[in-house]
C-alpha cells in the first residue's frame, strides 16, 4: 500500500527526517511514535502528498505520490488531524457531505446515492441528534467525531491519521480509537497513525515505527518496542513496562526521575534507622 | 441549500426590480413611478407594440438617455464590489477583507487614471485599454499588499488590512498628483478618490457587463472549493480541493471584476465589506448562496447608495464613495471589534 524509501527531508538547513524507509501492507494498523519535534507530523505530511520531499520517495499503490491529482487522492486517502474543524458556520450534515467532494462532478451530482451513505455514518457516529447543529456550537469531542464522519464519506482505503485524540480527554479518546478500529476491521482499511500516546498505540496498533531525531530508531510489533531500554534511549525517561491484564498489550507507566526517588528512599532509610 | 437559494434569490431579484423603478422615478422632474414601468415595457420586444404612448416625450428621453443607464450601472458596479469582497474573504479567510480594505481598488484606479490622464485610453487595446490596464495595476498592488503581510509565511488578519491600508494612502497620492497636474482638477480628484456614476451612458453599462457575467459565473464554479477552504487549506487539500490553483484563480477573476468596477466608477469604499456580511448573516456560511445573494445584494445597496448621492443635496452631488464610507466605516469598525472578541475567547 505504502513504500517508502530514503526519505529526507530539511526546513530551512535542518533536517528534519534522515533516510526513512519503510512499507506498510494492506489492511495493516502502523502507529507512528515518538518525542516531539522527531519528525512525526513532517512524515505523515510527505506521506500524503501535502508536502514534497527533498530526496527520496512515497509510492502509494506503486506510484509516487506527487503523480497523483488532489482529486485523485481524496478518492482513496483521507487525513483526519488533530483539531480537525474550525469553528465554521457549517452544519454537521454539511461538512459530513463536504467529505463527499472529490467524487462530485462541478455541478455537485455524486456518482453514487450519497444521502443514503450519509446517513449511515450519522446513525453510525451518534449524531443524529446534531445533525442540524453548526460546529461553532459543538463541544471538542463533537467536533472530532464529526470530523470523523467526514473522513468516512470519503471512503477510503488508506487513512491517515495526525494525532486524532490529542485535545481529547479520555472518555472521547477511547471513543474515537474504537470508531476508527471497528470501521478499519469491516472495510478492511489501511491506517497510519501519528499517535502521543504509547498506551493507546500499543493496544491499537499492529505494528509500531519509533522516529527520533529524524531517523527510524526501530519498526516491529508493540511487544517488540514498548521496552524500557527503547523508551528511555528515544524519550529519555524509563519507563515501567507492564502487560495489560486484559488485552496483554505492552503498556507503560511512567515513574518520576530515579534520582529524585533515590533520594527520597535514602531519606526513609536514614529516618528508620 | 436551493430552496434557500430560490426563495432569497427571488426576493432579493423582487426588490431590486421595484427598486429600479422607484430610483428611476427620483430625480429633478419627478416621474410617476406607473409611468416608468409603461416606458420601460415599450422597449421589450414584442409587448412593446401593445403598449400606448401616453407620456411626453421628454419623459422617455430623461428616463432611457439618461436615469435608466446610470442606475443599472449602479446595480452592476455594486454587484461587481461585493462578489469580489466574497470572493476575497472566502480565499483569505478573512472577513476584513474587501476590495477597498486591500489597496485592489487604488491599484486600479492609479492604472485608469494613468491612462485618461496622459490620453491613453485607446492605446494598445482600444477601448478595452483602461479595463485591462486597471486589472494589470490592482493585481500588482493585490500582490504588494499579500507580500508586505506576509511574516513567516503568514497571513495574519490584521497586518494585511494594515499593508492595504498603506497601499491605498500610497497609491490614492499618486493618483491625486496625476490629476492635479492635469487640467480638469477638482471634480476629478473626488471622482478617482470617492467614485461616482454621473455622466455615465450606456456605453460604461455595456462595458461592465461581460467583465461581471465572467468573473460571476467563474467564481460560481468555485463556490464549493471555497466552502471546503473555510475547514483549513490542508483540509480543503485532503478533500481533493487544488489549493494553490483555487487561491490564484479567485484572486485574479476577484481583481479583474474589481478593476471593471473601478474602471467605470471609481473607488467605492466598503461595498464589498457589508454586503457578503450581511448574507453571511442572512443565509450561513455557503458560497453557493453568497455568491449570487451578494451580487443582488450589491446591486441594491450602490443603487440605493447612488440615489440618495444624487438626490439628497440634489441639485449639488455628494461622492458616491461619502456615502457608501458613512456606512461602511462604523460597519468596519464594529466587525474589528468583535473579531477581536471572538480571538480573546
Amino acid at each position: 500500500m505504502i513504500e517508502v524509501g530514503q526519505l529526507s527531508k530539511s526546513y530551512r538547513g535542518q533536517p528534519v527526517l534522515e533516510n526513512v524507509s519503510f512499507a506498510v501492507s494492506p489492511g495493516e494498523c502502523l502507529g507512528i511514535i515518538g518525542p516531539n519535534g522527531s519528525g512525526k507530523s513532517t512524515l505523515l505530511r510527505l506521506l500524503s502528498g501535502v508536502d514534497a520531499a527533498d530526496t527520496g520517495d512515497v509510492r502509494l499503490k506503486g506510484r509516487p505520490v506527487s503523480a497523483y491529482t488532489r482529486k485523485e487522492l481524496a478518492r482513496w486517502l483521507a487525513v483526519l488531524q488533530q483539531d480537525a474543524l474550525p469553528p465554521v458556520g457549517f452544519t454537521v450534515q454539511e461538512v459530513i457531505s463536504m467529505g463527499r467532494y472529490p467524487f462530485q462532478t462541478w455541478l455537485g451530482g455524486d456518482a453514487e446515492d450519497a444521502d443514503e451513505q450519509i446517513g449511515r455514518i450519522i446513525e453510525r457516529l451518534n449524531l443524529a441528534s446534531l445533525v442540524h447543529r453548526t460546529i461553532d456550537k459543538l463541544s471538542g469531542g463533537e467536533r472530532q467525531r464529526v470530523a470523523l464522519g467526514k473522513v468516512m464519506a470519503q471512503q477510503p482505503q488508506l487513512l491517515m491519521l495526525d494525532e486524532p485524540t490529542t485535545f481529547l480527554d479520555i472518555g472521547y479518546q477511547v471513543q474515537m480509537m474504537d470508531y476508527i478500529q471497528a470501521w478499519q476491521r469491516e472495510s478492511s482499511l489501511t491506517v497510519v497513525a501519528v499517535l502521543h500516546d504509547l498506551n493507546l498505540a500499543a493496544q491499537y496498533c499492529s505494528r509500531l515505527l519509533v522516529l527520533h531525531q529524524g531517523k527510524v530508531a526501530a519498526i516491529g510489533t508493540p511487544e517488540e518496542i514498548i521496552k524500557a531500554g527503547l523508551i528511555e534511549q528515544v524519550y529519555g525517561t524509563e519507563p515501567i513496562v507492564l502487560q495489560h491484564p486484559v488485552n496483554h498489550a505492552p503498556q507503560i507507566l511512567l515513574q518520576p526521575s530515579q534520582t529524585l526517588w533515590r533520594k527520597q528512599n535514602e531519606t526513609t532509610i536514614k529516618s528508620s534507622d | 441549500m436551493k430552496r434557500k437559494l430560490v426563495l432569497w434569490g427571488g426576493v432579493g431579484v423582487i426588490l431590486l426590480l421595484l427598486s429600479i423603478l422607484v430610483s428611476v422615478s427620483i430625480g429633478t422632474a419627478k416621474l410617476p413611478v406607473l409611468q416608468i414601468a409603461a416606458i420601460l415595457m415599450k422597449q421589450l420586444p414584442y409587448m412593446g407594440g401593445h403598449i400606448d404612448v401616453t407620456w411626453p416625450q421628454s419623459s422617455e428621453q430623461i428616463v432611457m438617455k439618461v436615469r435608466l443607464p446610470r442606475v443599472l450601472l449602479g446595480v452592476l458596479v455594486g454587484a461587481a464590489l461585493s462578489v469580489a469582497g466574497t470572493a476575497f474573504q472566502g480565499v483569505l479567510r478573512n472577513s476584513l477583507a474587501d476590495p477597498y480594505t486591500l489597496g485592489v481598488s487604488s491599484g486600479a484606479s492609479v492604472g485608469a487614471a494613468f491612462l485618461i490622464y496622459f490620453g491613453l485610453q485607446y492605446a494598445w487595446f482600444g477601448q478595452w485599454s483602461i479595463p485591462v490596464v486597471a486589472f494589470a495595476t490592482g493585481l500588482i498592488s493585490l500582490l504588494l499588499v499579500l507580500k508586505l503581510a506576509q511574516i513567516d509565511g503568514k497571513l495574519k488578519l490584521e497586518t494585511l488590512i494594515l499593508s492595504g491600508v498603506v497601499m491605498q494612502a500610497f497609491l490614492g497620492a499618486i493618483v491625486s498628483f496625476m490629476v492635479s497636474m492635469s487640467k480638469q482638477v477638482i471634480n476629478e480628484i473626488v471622482f478617482w478618490l470617492m467614485g461616482s456614476l454621473a455622466m455615465r451612458g450606456w456605453s460604461y453599462t455595456l462595458t461592465m457587463l461581460p467583465y461581471l457575467l465572467v468573473g460571476f459565473i467563474v467564481l460560481i464554479c468555485y463556490a464549493r472549493p471555497l466552502n471546503l477552504l473555510a475547514l483549513g487549506e490542508r483540509q480543503a487539500s485532503h478533500l481533493g480541493v487544488h489549493v494553490e490553483r483555487t487561491k490564484l484563480v479567485v484572486l485574479i477573476i476577484a481583481t479583474f471584476i474589481t478593476a471593471a468596477a473601478v474602471s467605470v466608477a471609481g473607488v467605492i469604499g466598503f461595498v464589498g465589506l457589508i454586503v457578503p456580511h450581511l448574507v453571511r448573516l442572512l443565509v450561513g456560511p455557503d458560497y453557493r448562496l453568497i455568491i449570487p445573494l451578494s451580487a443582488i445584494g450589491g446591486g441594491l445597496y450602490v443603487l440605493w447608495a447612488d440615489t440618495l448621492a444624487r438626490s439628497l443635496l440634489s441639485p449639488t452631488e455628494i461622492p458616491l464613495g461619502v456615502i457608501t464610507a458613512f456606512l461602511g466605516a462604523p460597519f468596519f469598525a464594529y466587525l474589528l471589534h468583535k473579531d477581536k472578541k471572538t480571538q480573546r475567547g
